[in-house]
């Protein structure tokens, strides 16, 4: 019901929603909460286990009852908080977990069933017969469990992730957040303050007191208008700082203004604090009474909020129940509005009667009756007995908690404070934090504005500067005086977790069964493990647990508590993923010629590279790879191998540094020329394999493979920097600097010396040469190297020519009954040569099982010697590297199959080796592939069996030698 | 007391008063055949097995916190054999079938769930690796399923198969990989240990290991003296404190693993699915929520709580993967220490101190090695010899090189694992 | 977490790469022994508190550093340049 004079929505804004198809208005300056309650709609939801009805409890993000469902189609929003979320006109809002609708729901024949589905049955029951599990019972659970539905379409929506830095971020702008920040940036502090609301004010907003002589949401306002408008400070409202990280890190989730043009809906922040100040207020607690749970009971200071901040009453006939002096001041608030007080209970014997209703102390409330459309009466005990109360509304409080939860986040545990019953921050659970306000158990507005000042003073004087002793605006100093009270004692259950449906019953069964921890009460009950993790009741079932325990609050202790502080949406904190995002796409120089060609590019690392140049009438890939083969090995073939990394080393010391890195020395290489390198790992396997060119007497530049370029960096600069520091020397990354192209054939030297200014001969420029040339005018490398094992060159360039060099050279080519060619060809040629990769050198192999060990100088260290000595890295029971080839010369061969003898069952114990390339060689006209075999090389000529059971394949190969064409290798030198 | 529906259903009727302890509390005796040091899933199954296989019922299991307070209750739940290298399949494998057998075994539901787990790939090369793997599986004598494109598209249709960084190629399916109720196999198997007599000692710290002559004779706890003819080190996270306390330096350096859940929401994700090009594995809980992880942290760390940068990782891959769970809101991260080795591979092995045994360095794999892990660590400790699917775990590998078992191949730096 | 880099100042974690415990800086000789080489590479004080271990400044200056830092609180302390940690060897 709306209270006329109430409340600062604007009522000269009518916004039209539904629920659950009915149309509703409210009013912009409207929670989705507020304007359902101004329509008198009671029930909001179902509970998770028994779904039960429910309705709103609370104001604020902590909501545990009122999850729905926002929305249709692909944007639709599960589990939005109706306290949470801005009306809106024309907004759509569904109520979950319940079937057909929220007024006849099936599954709440579960709350019928409840003595049997009390804290932990399933562990019980569900286990016979044994197939019934998976087929019967869980399917069964897992419809009936969950809350709000994904649309289980395609995320549509935009978000966003930011960094900030400040001196200070103030974490909340009630009174003490915004008299902290004030402060803080008088001293010339920059400063970030924080608030989940969408005005700064806090419990200002929703109480009826002043502040400075004017009402205190006005003095708010005012004071938001002076923050927004100092030079040192950043307000961001709707923004929660949900989590505390190391080093001053701090997450936070800004909801976007609705509907502001073009904005993304959320944005997560990083923001950086030199220091923080935590004054995220406190939240109210309920207790525990038979039927607490139903709609029409909330808390005392969410009714308040209702009433002051939007104008709105749930009930027209509203008993208050509480322990602290907030009860009265609920029922004067809702009698100064003309709302029916019927009774207020106060637990408290000693309790003063301040209002104008009927007052019952050292009495409470044990039991709330009504249906499904709300409380209608509730049974109070008091020292004369038991009587009923019709009501249609209750307001309850327990106390308050202080939100300490951020100060927690870095495993800190919080002390026990008996005078307010309840848990509040030690100094220094989070480095550089001040927990300050009501976070700290200060419950009054003066007491809250003069921890925030302090709180300020000691940051600013901390960070070397002069705090304000300006005097603090008058507000009310009234002292918190409370008796705990969380269960009223009596038959019924009395509901603790509101959203997993934990009762008081459910703890005391736990201890019995010997739950006695209270993670163990936690994880038996679900206790706190909600979607509002237990904000609500976490602290009351630890005081029944305590209880049931015969111990004490504090030596019971809390569960631990973990970020987020509300739950953050995985499309804000994955945002700029989805679709490409994910990674850098990295592109080479040919990449648009390439796909102007119609290659398709496939993902190589971060890299994309041309798989494969279709020509007309090719209807495969395998004839465009099987044509691109017979080019290279025939004519002329262009390909694109700018990815592989390059690494420039220069200095008098380069050469005995790759001494040390490689396993084959390279200060013996002449400048001008080039030598293939194997790396090791320091535990002795390969790392990577690669080729070093020696441009100077000083100055070398090497190639990795694509994969392991960033690898080889980081390696290279750790044994600089780490091992061997006083070698003189310098290295960079020059990947992305050079464009680089293989020019491999028969013709390929005709093809470069059409374009050279100086064209090259056997003599100037033999197998293994490097040298600068030019062309066109412009500077290039040309090395004669070959992965594909014919004649051939790779040239490059600055990568600004790339392109204009790629067209130019496959333009030759094509003149020259050449062309392009892409990964599939390239890695059929190098199959036919027995060229490595790192499909065999995988991180598993050893240069003895790809059979380079001769390669491992034994006239000189390097890294990874020693360790490839260790017995179980040589010898004949590990696998080495081989060839193999059908026997019957047609059946494909599969990487990933398994080898065995031919006469043994393919199982573990009999595998042999496995096949880790294959492909089919025009070349030689039959399939081929590499593998490692258990003592391969001596097993030349043999016979094994290759099986892939994914694959249903059985084929029988003769075990070759690792390179298929051309073993002499004439064709590179010729 | 048996547990059963028909329990269930007096005890509802009678006011559910029945119900014991799970456990008993015992105090300590000052004398134990074994102590095992460490309460989680692996110690809490290892007494189960000494007790149950091997007739050893003066055993008592030392926890300095509370039962399964370790990785066993701080997972992403995942329970599969999906391992190729020796060593690793036969272990996976036989861990695998105890798990099919242990709602009997225990009596107790742990809800472990055969829902099929896929790990996708995003190359040919990755393909190639999965087929290697899957074969793997078939030659051990599990089950495996290469899925192409359309194949992954039938199982998952809600990945993103148009408009991704890394396009889906294909996954490999391993049916009998799933799920269990983490907390449920601690219990258990505790529940199970103690009516077979073990004593289950909590809030019991260790502080030292008593050693004379090179053999073990007792340990000393924050609750005394404890004499024992043989003790097992199962602590994983803390593996090299307490064999500190022995005088050994194990291969192991302290990592945190991040996991994730989110809201719960209805029936979206079936299968247990992994991304290859990221680290990012989700499924569905029973009770609905996203539970879902990735890499470690990357340092060494007992800080038991995730950084911001792997968080944010983890969503993003699960943005490009499959975005539409971007709606689903993360209720809690938490962050367990894992034992990372050299080889990203368990030890299962003796000392060099007589009566002395460890079961360490699970990495992020040891809650589906729960019922394993106690079943070969139980045998070496009642026996005196490896059980045959764990015998290959042994602690000297690294230094002499034999029988290594490098899955990911990223070689002796243990956060790479 | 954020990491003092000598060089360039307090950067985010992200900039970051890591490898292990600082004992990586001091390799044995070839001819050292297995039991050296297996400390070396393998075996690990692993200390639950004050630890001193190398990273690399990877997405900034490409430094590898040596960061004594608290493996519980994750406090740092400072950190120095590698190579000149090398040289005061």
């Amino acid at each position: 019901m709306r209270i006329n004079g109430r409340g600062r929505v604007d009522r000269g804004r009518a916004l039209s929603f539904t629920f659950d198809g009915r149309r509703y208005s409210g009013f912009a300056g409207d929670t989705l909460a507020s304007a359902l309650v101004a329509n008198d709609v009671k029930l909001l939801g179902r509970s998770f286990k028994y779904h039960r009805p429910r309705g709103l409890l609370t104001a604020g993000s902590e909501e545990p009852n009122a999850l729905v469902t926002l929305g249709a189609g692909a944007a639709s929003e599960p589990n939005a908080r109706a306290t949470m979320v801005e009306l809106r006109d024309g907004l759509q809002v569904r109520s979950q977990n319940r079937w057909p609708s929220l007024d006849w729901d099936l599954l709440a024949l579960n709350d019928l069933a409840a003595p049997f589905l009390g804290a932990g049955f399933y562990y019980k029951t569900f286990m016979w017969p044994r197939a019934f599990w998976e087929k019967l019972y869980e399917p069964a659970i897992r419809r009936a469990a969950g809350l709000g539905a994904l649309s289980g379409k395609s995320n549509p929506d935009r978000y966003e992730k930011a960094f900030a830095f400040c001196d200070l971020l103030v974490i909340g702008g009630g009174p003490t957040g915004m008299m902290a920040a004030h402060r803080a940036a008088e001293a010339g502090l920059d400063v970030i303050l924080c608030d989940e609301g969408t005005v700064l004010g806090g419990r200002l907003l929703s109480e009826d007191e002043t502040v400075d002589g004017q009402p205190g949401a006005d003095w708010a306002a005012a004071m938001q208008r002076d923050l927004a408008a100092h030079p040192k400070v950043r307000v961001m409202t709707r923004t929660t700082v949900t989590g505390a990280y190391d080093q001053g890190t701090f997450g936070a989730l800004e909801r976007i203004v609705p509907d502001a043009e073009g904005a993304p809906l959320e944005c997560f922040w990083r923001i950086v604090a030199k220091r923080s100040i935590l004054a995220a207020g406190a939240l109210e607690r309920p207790v525990a009474f038979a039927g607490n749970d139903r709609p029409g009971i909330l808390l005392a200071g969410a009714m308040r909020a209702y009433l002051h901040r939007w104008g709105v009453v749930p009930g027209r006939r509203v008993a208050v129940f509480g322990n602290t002096d907030d009860a009265h001041r609920t029922a004067r608030d809702l009698a100064a509005a003309g709302v029916h007080v019927a009774a207020v209970i106060d637990s408290r014997t000693d309790a003063k009667v301040q209002g104008d209703f009927p007052v019952y102390t050292g009495a409470q409330v044990c039991r709330g009756a009504g249906g499904r459309d709300g409380v209608e009466a509730i049974r109070i005990r008091t020292p004369r007995g038991e009587e009923s109360i019709a009501v249609d509304a209750l307001a309850v409080s327990g106390g308050w908690n202080p939100s300490l939860h951020l100060a927690c986040h870095m495993n800190g545990r919080p002390d026990w404070r008996e005078d307010i019953a309840a848990f509040v921050p030690r100094d220094g659970m989070v480095p550089g934090m001040t927990a300050a306000g009501a976070c700290a158990g200060a419950f009054s507005t003066h007491g809250c504005l003069s921890a925030g000042a302090a709180a300020a003073a000691l940051v600013a004087r901390d960070l070397g500067r002069t705090p304000s002793d300006a005097a603090l605006p008058e507000a009310e100093d009234a002292p918190y005086r409370i008796k705990a009270l969380w269960a009223v004692p009596g038959r019924g259950r009395a509901w603790l977790d509101f959203q997993n449906d934990v009762t008081v019953k459910d703890v005391v069964q736990a201890a019995q069964e010997n739950f006695r921890s209270v993670e163990h009460m936690k994880r038996y009950t679900t206790q706190g493990m909600a979607p509002d993790q237990g904000k609500s009741s976490n602290v009351a079932a630890l005081a029944v647990l305590a209880d049931a325990t015969g111990r004490g609050i504090p030596e019971t202790g809390t569960t631990t508590f973990r970020p987020p502080f509300v739950p953050v949406s995985i499309a804000a904190m994955g945002a700029g993923a989805q679709g490409m995002g994910f990674a850098p796409r990295r592109r080479t120089t040919s990449d648009a010629a390439a796909r102007a060609r119609g290659a398709p590019m496939i993902e190589a690392g971060l890299w994309y590279r041309a798989s494969y140049f279709p020509q007309a009438g090719e209807a495969t890939w395998r004839q465009s790879c099987d044509r691109e083969v017979g080019m290279v090995r025939n004519h002329v073939g262009i390909c694109d191998v700018s990815t592989l990394g390059k690494i420039d080393l220069q200095g008098p010391d380069a050469a005995d540094f790759l001494d040390l890195v490689y396993t084959n020395r390279m200060s013996t290489l002449k400048p001008g020329r080039v030598r293939y390198g194997l790396m090791l790992r320091e535990d002795g396997h390969v790392m990577d394999d690669g080729t070093c060119a020696r441009l100077g007497e000083g100055h070398f530049v090497i190639t990795t493979t694509t994969a392991a370029a960033g690898a080889v960096m980081k390696h290279l600069e750790f044994v600089h920097q780490c091992l061997v520091p006083h070698l003189d020397l310098a290295m960079i990354s020059v990947t992305e600097s050079w464009a680089q192209f293989a020019v491999a054939g028969p013709k390929s030297r005709d093809l470069l010396n059409g374009l050279l200014e100086t064209p090259v001969d056997d003599a100037s420029f033999p197998f293994m040469a490097c040298g600068p040339v030019r062309l066109g005018g412009v500077a290039a490398r040309l090395f004669r190297i070959s992965f594909s094992g014919e004649h051939a060159y790779e040239i490059a360039v600055p990568a600004r020519y790339g392109a204009s060099l790629f067209d130019l050279l496959v333009a030759r080519a094509e003149a020259m009954g050449g062309g392009a060619y892409g990964m599939e060809a390239l890695n059929v040629l190098r199959l036919e040569k027995g060229h490595i990769t790192h499909a065999e050198i995988h991180g598993r192999t050893t240069a003895f099982d790809i059979g380079m060990d001769r390669m491992v100088s034994a006239a000189k260290e390097c890294i990874g010697k020693t360790m490839a000595a260790r017995p179980g890295l040589v010898g004949p029971e590990r696998e080495q590297l081989v060839g193999l080839a059908p026997q019957d010369g047609r059946s494909a061969l599969l990487p990933g199959a398994f080898l065995f003898a031919p006469d043994d069952k393919a199982e573990r114990a009999a595998a042999q080796g496995y096949v880790t390339s294959a492909g089919y060689s025009p070349t030689l006209g039959a399939p081929l592939a590499l593998g490692f075999l258990r003592d391969g090389r001596a097993r030349q000529g043999e016979v094994v069996k290759m099986v892939d059971h994914l694959r249903g394949a059985e084929v029988l190969c003769t075990v070759t030698d690792s390179v298929r064409v051309d073993p002499e290798g004439g064709r590179l030198r010729g | 007391m048996r547990f059963s529906a028909l329990r269930l259903l007096t005890e509802g009727l009678t006011g559910n008063r029945g119900w014991g302890p799970h456990w008993r509390d015992p105090a300590p005796k000052s004398e134990y055949d074994i102590v095992i040091i460490g309460g989680g899933g692996h110690g809490l199954s290892t007494a189960y097995y000494l007790a149950k296989e091997h007739g050893l019922r003066n055993v008592a299991v030392l926890e300095k916190g509370y039962l399964g307070g370790g990785n066993v209750g701080r997972n992403t739940t995942i329970v599969r054999a999906n391992y190729f290298l020796p060593g690793n399949s036969e272990f996976y494998s036989h861990s695998l079938k105890l798990w099919e057998g242990l709602e009997d075994e225990l009596n107790y539901n742990v809800m472990h769930s055969q829902r099929g787990l896929i790990n996708l790939f995003h190359s040919d090369g990755q393909r190639d690796a999965f087929a290697r793997r899957g074969n793997a599986m078939i030659n051990q004598g599990d089950d495996a399923v290469l899925l192409d494109r359309a194949g992954v598209r039938k199982h998952l249709p809600y990945l993103d198969f148009d408009n991704t960084r890394f396009p889906i190629y294909g996954g490999l399916l391993h049916p009998r990989g799933g799920t269990a109720r983490h907390d449920a196999v601690a219990w258990g198997y505790a529940r199970g240990a103690d009516r077979r007599g073990v004593d289950l000692i909590q809030n019991c710290e260790v502080t030292g290991i008593d050693i004379s002559g090179g053999r073990v004779t007792g340990v000393q706890t924050t609750r005394g003296a404890i004499r024992a003819k043989k003790v097992g080190i199962v602590v994983a996270g803390r593996s090299g404190q307490v064999a500190a306390m022995a005088g050994m330096r194990l291969p192991v350096e302290s990592h945190v693993l991040q996991a994730f859940v989110t809201e719960g929401l209805k029936p979206c994700i079936d299968h247990v699915v992994s991304f290859g090009m990221g680290h990012f594995y989700i499924s569905q809980s029973d009770k609905g929520g996203l539970v879902f992880g990735g890499d470690l942290d990357f340092y060494a760390s007992y800080a038991a709580r995730g950084n911001l940068p792997m968080k944010e990782h983890v969503m993003e891959a699960a943005m490009t993967l499959m975005p539409m769970i971007g709606k689903a809101r993360v209720l809690r991260s938490w962050g367990g220490i894992m034992d990372m080795t050299p080889d990203g591979s368990p030890i299962i092995d003796k000392t060099g101190i007589d009566g002395l045994y460890i079961d360490c360095g699970w990495c992020y794999g040891g809650f589906k090695a729960v019922p394993g892990s106690g079943f070969s660590f139980a045998h070496l400790i009642a026996q005196d010899r490896h059980h045959a699917p764990a015998a290959k775990f042994r602690l000297d590998r690294f230094r002499t090189g034999v029988g290594l078992m490098d899955e990911e191949g990223t070689g002796a730096q243990h956060n790479l694992h | 977490m954020r990491l003092p880099c000598p060089i360039c100042g307090e950067r985010d974690l992200r900039e970051f790469s890591y490898l292990g415990d600082a004992v990586r800086l001091h390799r044995p000789a070839p001819d050292a022994g297995t039991d050296a080489w297996d400390a070396y590479l393998h075996l690990r004080d692993n200390p639950a508190g004050r630890t001193r271990d190398l990273w690399q400044h990877e997405a900034g200056c490409g430094a590898w550093i040596v960061v004594t830092r608290d493996t519980v609180s994750h406090a740092v302390e400072g950190a120095q340049l590698a190579a000149e940690m090398r040289d005061a060897d």
